[in-house]
C-alpha cells in the first residue's frame, strides 16, 4: 500500500498540523467552505453544528435531493399506526433560515477529491475545503436472488423512509384474511440492527387488530439478532403463534424471491406470499463509492477521533456509510458522530478548541403499545477503531411501567434528536 | 395605550376562559384534602421544590405562598419561556390551576421544564394541595419546620462540589445530552435539565455515576464522565436558555 495524499492515516501530529494551517487562507476565499452531502441524522446535524458554532465563520452548504426528509427511525411506528407520516417528515427551512445553511435540493453525482469539488446532477459545481459525506446506505446488487431495485413496488424494502414505507403499510393493510407477510432480513452489517424485528412487531400489531389469522415469516441469514430475547419474549406475549423466524440453521440464508409470482423460496421450500418485504444486503451510499472512499467491505474506513476518511483527510464520513467499529448503524450513532466531526472541522478551519471525541448510541424499539425496549452503549476513539466503553440493554420480564416509560422516553428522544438535526 | 389596555383586557379574558375551562363540577371542587397525607405525597416533589421556613429556589421555585401567586413571576427564579408565556397570558395559581398543572403539567403549560409525569389520583392531588396551602394561606405564618428539599441531601465530597466547570467544554459535552434532552427545556418523556442550580446538577449526575439513581442510560452516560466533566456540564446547563 502506498501512502499518498489519498491515503490518510490519522495521527495526532497530522491533526495538529492541519489545525495550525487552515487550508482556506491559501485559497484567498473569504470564508472556509464546508459541503455536506446527505441531510439525515449525520449530515443535517453536522451542518447545523458547524453553522451554529462557527457563528458565520464557515460557509456551510447541505446537499440533499429531498425537500421533506422522512426519518427511518420511527418509520416502523408509522407502519404500526402509532405515528402519522407527517410526524416523521422534516424540512430544512430552519437550517436555512435560522442557521444560514445553504440548502441545495439536488443530487451529488461526482466528487473530485483532487480539485476538491462536488458536481451536482443539476449541473452546478461546489468547491469545498472540507467535505462531509453522510449518504446513508444503498443496496448490494444480487444479494437476494430474484430481487432488484426495479421490483421495489412488488416487494418493497422500505429501508429508506417515505413512499416505500407508505407502500408497505398499504400492502399490509390490504392483505387477505389469513394471508402471509414475509420478510427477507439482511445480513450484517446493515442500517438499524433491531429495525427488522421492530418492523415485524409493528406488522404483527396491525395484523392482530385487522387480520388476526394472518402469519408472519422471517427468513434470516443471521444466527442471532439484536435484542433477540426481548423480541421473542414480546412476540410470544403479544402475538403468540403469529411470527415464525427461520434462521440459517433452517435455510434462512438460502433465499430467493420471485416478484412476478409473489413467491419466496427458502432453502427449496416455496411459499406464496401476500406481502414480501425484502431488505437486501447493504453498502455505503453510492456517492461514497464513486468518490473512491469505500473499500472491499463496501463501507468507508474512518479515523475514530475525527471521523475523517482514512483515504482523504479533507473528507469526513458519517453514519451508516462508515465502518464505525463497535458502533451500530443508527440515527443516534450518526448524530453522535456528526458532533465529533463538526468539532474537528471547526478546529481545522477556524482553530476552535478541539476536545476528545465521545460517542454514544441508544436504540429504542417498540414491540406493542406501551411496550418499549432499548439497548445502548458509550464509545471512545482508539487508534484503530471506535471502541465500546460501557453498555446496557432492557431486561426480559420487565414490568409494564418500565416498558411504558421506555416508550415515552423514546418519544422524548425523537423530539430531541430531530430538533438537534433540523433546528 | 388604548391598544395596550385592550391587550391586557383580552388577556384577562383569556385567563378567565382558561380558568373556566379548568373549572370543575362543584362536587370535585369540594374535595377535602388531607394535609398530613399531602405531606407524604410531597416526597415526589422534594427533588426539585422546597417548601417551609427557609425554603429556597432549587431546580424548581420554592412553593411558599404559591396560592394566589401569578405564575412565573416569583423573583430570582429563571422560568422557562413556556411558563413566562403562560404568566403573560395571566395564569394565576389557584386550587383549580394547580390541580390541573399537577394532574398533567404539559397539558397546562406545554414545554414546561417541570419534569413530572402527573399525579392522576384526584384525591391525592387534593391532599397535596391541602398540604401546600398550609404554607400559603398566611405566608407570614409559615410553620416552624426544616426545608424539605432533598437536593442537598448527599454525601458528595465538598471538593467535587467546589470544582469550577468550564462552560465551553460543557457546551461540547452537552451535545451528547441534547440528543435526548431538549435544549428549550421542555420535558416530554425525558426530563428537562436546563437552568438547574449547578449543585443540584452535580449531585444528580454523581448519583447516577455512583448508581444511586436507577436509570440505566443515565448511569452509563454519567459513568464515564470525570468530576471535571460533570462540573463543566453543570456550568453550561445552568445558563442554557433555549
Amino acid at each position: 500500500m502506498t501512502i499518498d495524499r489519498r491515503t490518510f492515516i490519522g495521527t495526532g501530529a497530522l491533526a495538529a498540523a492541519s489545525l495550525a494551517a487552515p487550508a482556506v487562507l491559501a485559497q484567498g476565499s473569504p470564508r472556509p467552505r464546508v459541503v455536506v452531502i446527505g441531510g439525515g441524522a449525520g449530515g443535517a446535524t453536522a451542518a447545523r453544528y458547524i453553522a451554529k458554532d462557527s457563528k458565520g465563520e464557515i460557509d456551510v452548504t447541505l446537499v440533499d435531493p429531498t425537500r421533506t426528509y422522512f426519518t427511518c427511525f420511527f418509520s416502523n411506528l408509522y407502519i404500526g399506526g402509532f405515528k402519522e407520516l407527517d410526524d416523521i417528515g422534516h424540512t430544512y427551512g430552519s437550517l436555512a433560515a435560522d442557521y444560514g445553511v445553504n440548502v441545495l435540493h439536488d443530487w451529488a453525482v461526482e466528487v473530485d477529491r483532487d480539485a476538491r469539488t462536488v458536481t451536482l446532477a443539476g449541473g452546478g459545481t461546489l468547491g469545498y475545503d472540507k467535505l462531509i459525506l453522510s449518504p446513508g446506505i444503498d443496496f448490494v446488487d444480487g444479494s437476494v436472488p430474484g430481487w432488484d431495485i426495479t421490483q421495489q413496488n412488488r416487494m418493497p424494502h422500505s429501508w429508506k423512509a417515505g413512499s416505500q414505507t407508505q407502500l408497505l403499510k398499504a400492502q399490509i393493510e390490504a392483505m387477505p384474511e389469513g394471508g402471509l407477510f414475509a420478510m427477507v432480513a439482511p445480513p450484517n452489517p446493515y442500517r438499524c440492527p433491531p429495525g427488522p424485528y421492530e418492523r415485524v412487531s409493528m406488522v404483527a400489531h396491525v395484523l392482530k387488530q385487522m387480520n388476526p389469522t394472518a402469519k408472519i415469516l422471517i427468513a434470516d441469514p443471521k444466527p442471532k439478532f439484536s435484542k433477540q430475547a426481548l423480541f421473542e419474549e414480546g412476540w410470544q406475549k403479544h402475538y403468540g403463534g403469529m411470527v415464525e423466524w427461520i434462521g440459517p440453521d433452517f435455510g434462512g440464508n438460502n433465499v430467493s424471491v420471485n416478484p412476478a409470482e409473489m413467491t419466496i423460496d427458502i432453502d427449496g421450500m416455496v411459499e406464496t406470499v401476500d406481502v414480501c418485504n425484502v431488505i437486501p444486503a447493504q453498502k455505503a451510499g453510492r456517492i461514497a463509492e464513486m468518490a473512491g472512499l469505500t473499500d472491499d467491505s463496501g463501507f468507508c474506513q474512518i479515523v475514530p477521533a475525527t471521523m475523517q476518511s482514512r483515504m482523504d483527510e479533507d473528507v469526513h464520513v458519517l453514519g451508516d456509510a462508515t465502518n464505525a467499529g463497535d458502533m451500530p448503524k443508527s440515527g443516534f450513532s450518526a448524530n453522535s458522530q456528526a458532533k465529533v466531526a463538526a468539532m474537528a472541522v471547526r478546529g481545522a478551519l477556524t482553530g476552535s478548541k478541539v476536545f476528545p471525541a465521545k460517542f454514544s448510541n441508544t436504540c429504542w424499539s417498540l414491540i406493542d403499545s406501551d411496550d418499549g425496549i432499548k439497548v445502548g452503549a458509550t464509545y471512545e476513539a482508539t487508534e484503530e477503531k471506535i471502541a465500546k466503553v460501557d453498555g446496557f440493554i432492557s431486561q426480559t420480564g420487565e414490568d409494564s411501567a418500565t416498558r411504558k416509560a421506555t416508550y415515552e422516553e423514546s418519544e422524548g428522544w425523537y423530539s430531541g434528536i430531530t430538533a438537534d438535526m433540523f433546528g | 395605550m388604548g391598544g395596550a389596555v385592550f391587550r391586557r383586557l383580552s388577556l384577562s379574558i383569556g385567563a378567565a376562559a382558561l380558568a373556566a375551562s379548568l373549572a370543575v363540577p362543584a362536587a370535585r371542587a369540594e374535595l377535602i384534602g388531607d394535609a398530613e397525607k399531602g405531606k407524604k405525597l410531597f416526597a415526589q416533589c422534594k427533588g426539585c421544590h422546597q417548601v417551609g421556613k427557609g425554603a429556597k429556589d432549587r431546580i424548581g421555585p420554592h412553593l411558599n405562598g404559591i396560592f394566589g401567586r401569578q405564575a412565573g413571576v416569583h423573583e430570582g427564579f429563571a422560568y422557562s419561556a413556556a411558563m413566562e408565556r403562560m404568566s403573560n397570558d395571566g395564569l394565576v395559581w389557584t386550587f383549580e390551576t394547580l390541580d390541573a398543572y399537577i394532574d398533567n403539567p404539559r397539558a397546562l403549560v406545554s414545554k414546561t421544564r417541570m419534569s413530572y409525569p402527573g399525579m392522576k389520583d384526584e384525591q391525592q392531588r387534593a391532599d397535596l394541595l391541602a398540604y401546600l396551602r398550609t404554607f400559603s394561606d398566611n405566608p407570614a405564618n409559615i410553620p416552624e419546620a426544616e426545608p424539605t428539599a432533598t437536593g442537598t441531601d448527599h454525601d458528595l465530597d465538598p471538593a467535587i462540589l467546589a470544582l469550577e466547570g468550564d462552560p465551553e467544554y460543557g457546551e461540547y459535552l452537552a451535545t451528547e445530552c441534547l440528543t435526548c434532552h431538549q435544549a428549550d427545556g421542555s420535558a416530554e418523556g425525558i426530563p428537562s435539565i436546563t437552568r438547574w442550580p449547578e449543585e443540584d446538577f452535580v449531585v444528580a449526575m454523581h448519583a447516577y455515576k455512583n448508581k444511586l439513581r436507577p436509570h440505566p442510560v443515565m448511569q452509563m452516560m454519567a459513568g464515564r464522565l470525570s468530576n471535571e466533566e460533570i462540573a463543566a456540564l453543570a456550568a453550561y446547563f445552568k445558563d442554557l436558555d433555549g
